[in-house]
């Protein structure tokens, strides 16, 4: 006979969006986002490397900006917009971002790719043209330790130029 | 779809107008896996019932148990089972020679870290509760904190076994007179070393899931780069047979090294799932990840080489001094790395080698990028621009007059093949300017050049067989689907991509027509792992070999229904067709069909053994490899004269990759490779320290946390630009050869020699920090020698040489003062055989 500890029970519960989605979820009080995301709602898209806010591989949008989700309790998100790498594409098309990233290398292991694909999405959510010294801005909360971030930064360029030019000929 | 950017030079080879696949930048055939997030990593896995497991583990760096009750802990609510050491009382370790782990530790502690006990809990957080409440008794033990104590303080020990007091492992070889080569020298230089040791931190914590299947057997995902090596720690220590056990290496969230021993989180989580009947999860915290370690040895070093005026070396004589930490892990194949490959960059005709690893009261070393040669490079490529200096030639020329050939044998009978380590150099030198700009830039600005050499794949594997080192089969349906089966482990260096890449390139496919099952041991044939930069040439090898056999028969039942010779038919587009008439043709689909009914199920396999060694002489077996990649690089270094801050804006890199399979990612393996090695560069380091007195005085991690391990950002990330050299290697598929580990190791000697072109001191140790150039450009003040670096080596008591002339000398790859292995009598299977092994 197994007794379930107070602090396991699931006494929490959330109605949110994700990733467009009207979502309600019930979650012991103490989770993080990233655990309810990742344990109670099975989107395991998003990572984690320390859960202490140091590697950013948690990251996901809140309300449009980058969030870590493994310094946010998932009870902080009553009522808001999130978004993970599990909603990015639409129409089940990749979004460009996605697309750049597989062509050009972007993602090697793809353990720290699905955070730093959101903070990009939010980096051109807010500056459609940003340079090169913008975007290693942007990024430089989100370790990456196989590609030397060289070919993440020309991806999100390149995804750039893709939505440029679909926002022409729409 | 975005396209990929080619290289700025792109050398034709010849066929390569033939090849639709190969060569070419390509989406990896897991990309869209990886960018939407549906990779499965050990962590993202979760089956019903499945319970979590915590472990306990020592405060203290060095304590005998001799108490552990867990009484209060396994009646605590929510808790199924607790482990300690009496479950799982059997040692393994990743080489035969050194089985000194135990899953739990029974008696003996050996570092802050080692696991003591495990819980196993409904939840996460009750396992980790229970923790609490397990109470150990320890008896402290006199701490060894690195090898000069190790040395002087024989007792306690910290293993019973090595070859004595705390020392490990004891190496001596000596290749030719080397005495004599140093009488021969006009100049002979002497420089001791320091290489600070870093971890591989890759994002993804190691994570397991093991469960006993439906009919009794075992299976458990894991995040490792050796399924097959953790496969047999598993049945040794669980004492199941093999073969019902099956071990499925998940991708891996990073590994660079340090998911290549088999752990004791592997084994507990297994036994646990066999005792309690559902499956049982481990993800280690990131404090754990510091733990578990396996990472770069910390490693003192000294050079002593003769040469004469024209740079040419007459011997070299190299002793190095190793931090082994707590376990053997692959550290008696490190020990041998740090003196292997001296020899295969440039020509050194007499060389003697004493290696010394010990063991010490931290978590234990093992292999990172670039195993056991990073250090020793970082020192020779540094004394070299030292020599070039005082020899007045300029260092890339040094390096030209004495860079070896392609087919040489070395001085310790490695034999090479390709090397266009010449060229690599040539490249660089041109598109950075170099000529320009050494010793030509202002105060506080400096360029640095180094080289390297790495294997492409140990030659021997780590429990010496006759059998292949990888293993590729390859099923056909009618379908026209091509499945692969392959031991290989996709640790996001794209080893799926090459199998794929290879496979569809001989039979006329796309990528993404082949469908991958890799890493399983249930599945594929044995791999022996993603280690060594082994993959692309072994695994690449046994599917070019299975691919090769497919096309033979499917060519022969094609050449039947066609009415032609199979040798005029193509594969191209997805179609087998008379390359007289090309619109005679059938689909690939149809291939196969008429294949099956001429042969029966198509099925083919192929495998790969690399060729035979002639170092035949004891530790001969570390170091050979069918083929090396060379690099060279250059590194442009600010150094603030102020404040000693260092910037570096620049790098340029020429890589002999023999044949890029797909450049796209050969780029990746590059700039990745110089982004860790400008890390272990600058910034990354392993450091410990003691707490106060009054608290334990146990040796602790200085840094147990991604925060404050530094490691380069994005905004610390260079511009690189990269060229290949690509001259297809006769030994690899397609003439491929590695990309993964070489690019990493000229880079911080580079940095090093930049710094010294910059502000004209040398730091003789890594990382090269701010702090160090202050202290050196301080000593240049006082009138001291401009340096920073290590004063003195210890004194070893080194074992006579195994001595072995070079071929030059009439040598035949044995030792003249050892038993040739030939003549010794039938070898009895002992487990501490005292073979010698690579990695």
């Amino acid at each position: 006979m197994v007794t379930i500890s107070p602090a396991s029970e699931k006494t929490a519960q959330i109605r949110f969006t994700l990733n467009g989605e009207q979502t309600d979820v019930s979650f012991a009080a103490y989770k993080t986002l990233l655990e309810v995301l990742r344990e109670d709602l099975n989107h395991t898209g998003t990572k984690h490397g320390c859960e202490l806010g140091e590697c950013g591989a948690c990251a996901v949008l809140l309300g449009g900006k980058p969030v870590l989700s493994c310094l946010l309790l998932a009870l902080e998100c009553g009522g808001r917009e999130v978004l993970t790498v599990e909603g990015l594409g639409s129409d089940g098309q990749l979004h460009p971002l996605q697309d750049a990233f597989a062509d050009l290398g972007a993602a090697q292991c793809g353990y720290c790719t699905p955070a730093i694909l959101v903070t990009a999405k939010a980096l051109l959510d807010q500056n459609p043209h940003p340079t090169r010294d913008q975007i290693r801005e942007a990024l430089s909360g989100n370790l990456c330790r196989c590609t030397g971030y060289l070919q993440i930064f020309e991806a999100v360029e390149a995804a750039v130029l893709e939505i440029a030019g679909r926002n022409r000929s729409a | 779809m975005s396209q990929p950017k080619d290289f700025p030079e792109k050398k034709s080879n010849g066929n390569d107008g033939d090849l639709r696949v190969i060569g070419h930048p390509r989406r990896r055939v897991d990309a869209r896996a990886k960018v939407t997030g549906q990779t499965r990593f050990a962590d993202d896995i979760a089956l019903p019932r499945m319970a979590h497991c915590k472990l306990l583990r020592s405060p203290h760096p060095h304590a005998r148990i001799r108490s552990i009750d867990v009484s209060r802990a396994t009646s605590h609510p929510g808790v199924y089972r607790v482990l300690t050491g009496k479950d799982l009382p059997i040692e393994y370790g990743i080489l035969p020679v050194s089985q000194d782990e135990q899953a739990l530790c029974l008696d003996h502690v050996r570092h802050v870290g080692d696991p003591v006990a495990a819980v196993i809990a409904r939840e996460e957080l009750i396992a980790f509760e229970a923790l609490d409440l397990i109470q150990v008794d320890y008896e402290l033990l006199t701490t060894i904190s690195d090898p000069e104590e190790a040395l002087a303080t024989p007792s306690p020990r910290i293993h019973d076994y090595g070859d004595e007091g705390n020392i490990h492992k004891r190496v001596a070889l000596e290749f030719g007179n080397v005495d004599q080569g140093f009488a021969e020298a006009d100049e002979i230089f002497e420089d001791t070393f320091f290489y600070q040791g870093s971890t591989h931190l890759p994002i993804e914590q190691h994570a397991s899931v093991a469960t006993k299947d439906p009919d009794g057997k075992l299976t458990i995902w894991t995040s490792t780069q050796t399924p097959h090596y953790l496969h047999r720690a598993l049945a040794k220590v669980l004492q199941m047979p093999p073969a019902h056990i099956r071990v499925i290496a998940t991708p891996n969230g990073g590994g660079f090294g340090g998911k290549s021993d088999p752990f004791n989180h592997e084994i507990v989580v297994a036994k646990a799932a066999l005792l309690l009947d559902r499956p049982v999860k481990i993800c280690l915290t990131r404090e754990e990840v510091f733990y578990c370690h396996r990472g770069r040895h910390p490693v003192l070093m000294n050079f002593k080489t003769g040469v004469k005026k024209d740079g040419s070396i007459t011997a070299m004589h190299l002793q190095t001094l190793i931090d082994g930490g707590a376990y053997g892990s692959y550290g008696v194949a490190s020990t041998f790395y740090t003196g292997a490959l001296q020899t295969t960059t440039y020509h050194v005709p007499r060389y003697r080698f004493q290696g010394c690893r010990t063991f010490t009261n931290k978590p234990p070393c093992g292999p990172k990028r670039g195993h056991g040669t990073v250090q020793p490079r970082f020192g020779q490529e540094v004394q070299l621009d030292k020599i070039a200096e005082k020899l007045q030639i300029d260092p890339a020329d040094l390096r030209l007059r004495i860079a070896e050939s392609s087919n040489a044998v070395t001085a310790n009978f490695f034999r090479l093949s390709t090397v266009n380590l010449s060229e690599c150099i040539r490249r660089v030198v041109k598109s950075s300017g170099w000529r320009e700009r050494f010793r030509k830039l202002p105060e506080g600005r400096g360029v640095g050049l180094a080289c390297s050499a790495y294997l492409t794949g140990a030659g021997l594997p780590i429990y010496w067989n006759k059998m292949p080192h990888s293993g590729v089969q390859l099923k056909f349906d009618r379908g026209g689907g091509v499945t692969l089966f392959c031991g290989a482990t996709e640790i996001g260096q794209g080893s799926d991509d090459v199998l794929a890449s290879i496979v569809a390139e001989v039979l006329g496919l796309e990528t993404f027509d082949i469908r991958l099952y890799t890493g399983d041991t249930d599945l594929g044939p044995v791999d022996l792992g993603s280690y060594s930069s082994r993959v692309t040439i072994m695994a690449g090898n046994a599917a070019l070999q299975a691919a090769e056999r497919a096309k033979s028969l499917l060519a022969e039942a094609v050449a039947e229904r066609l009415g032609v010779p199979p040798e005029r038919l193509r594969f191209a587009g997805k179609r087998v067709f008379d390359s007289a008439a090309p619109e005679n043709d059938v689909t690939f689909q149809e291939a196969v069909c008429l294949a099956e009914a001429r042969f029966g199920t198509i099925g083919t396999v192929g495998s790969y053994t690399p060729p035979k060694s002639p170092a035949l002489y004891k530790g001969g077996g570390v170091g050979p490899s069918p083929t090396y990649s060379y690099t060279a690089a250059v590194v442009e270094a600010i150094v603030n004269p102020v404040t000693g801050w260092i910037t570096v804006p620049k790098i340029w890199i020429a890589h002999d990759i023999g044949r890029a399979l797909n450049p796209t990612l050969v780029r990746g393996q590059i700039e990745g490779s110089v982004y860790m090695g400008l890390g272990e560069a600058l910034m990354e380091e392993q450091e410990f320290r003691r707490l106060p007195k009054k608290l334990s005085h146990a040796l602790v991690h200085k840094f147990p946390s991604i925060l404050e391990y530094k490691s380069p950002t994005s905004l610390d990330m260079p511009e690189v630009f990269t060229e290949l050299v690509e001259e297809p290697d006769p030994q690899g598929p397609f003439g491929a050869k590695e990309v993964g580990q070489g690019p990493l190791l000229p880079i911080m000697p580079a940095v090093a020699n930049a710094v010294y072109d910059a502000v004209g001191v040398r730091i003789d140790e890594v990382p090269i920090t701010p702090e160090k150039i202050m202290k050196a450009l301080a000593e240049r003040k006082a009138g001291r020698a401009p340096r920073f670096g290590p004063s003195h080596f210890p004194h070893v008591d080194w074992p006579e040489a195994l001595r072995v002339p070079p071929p030059w000398e009439g040598g035949d790859g044995n030792a003249i003062n050892d038993v040739p292995r030939h003549a010794k009598p039938a070898p009895q299977p002992t487990p501490e055989k005292d073979k010698v092994l690579s990695s």
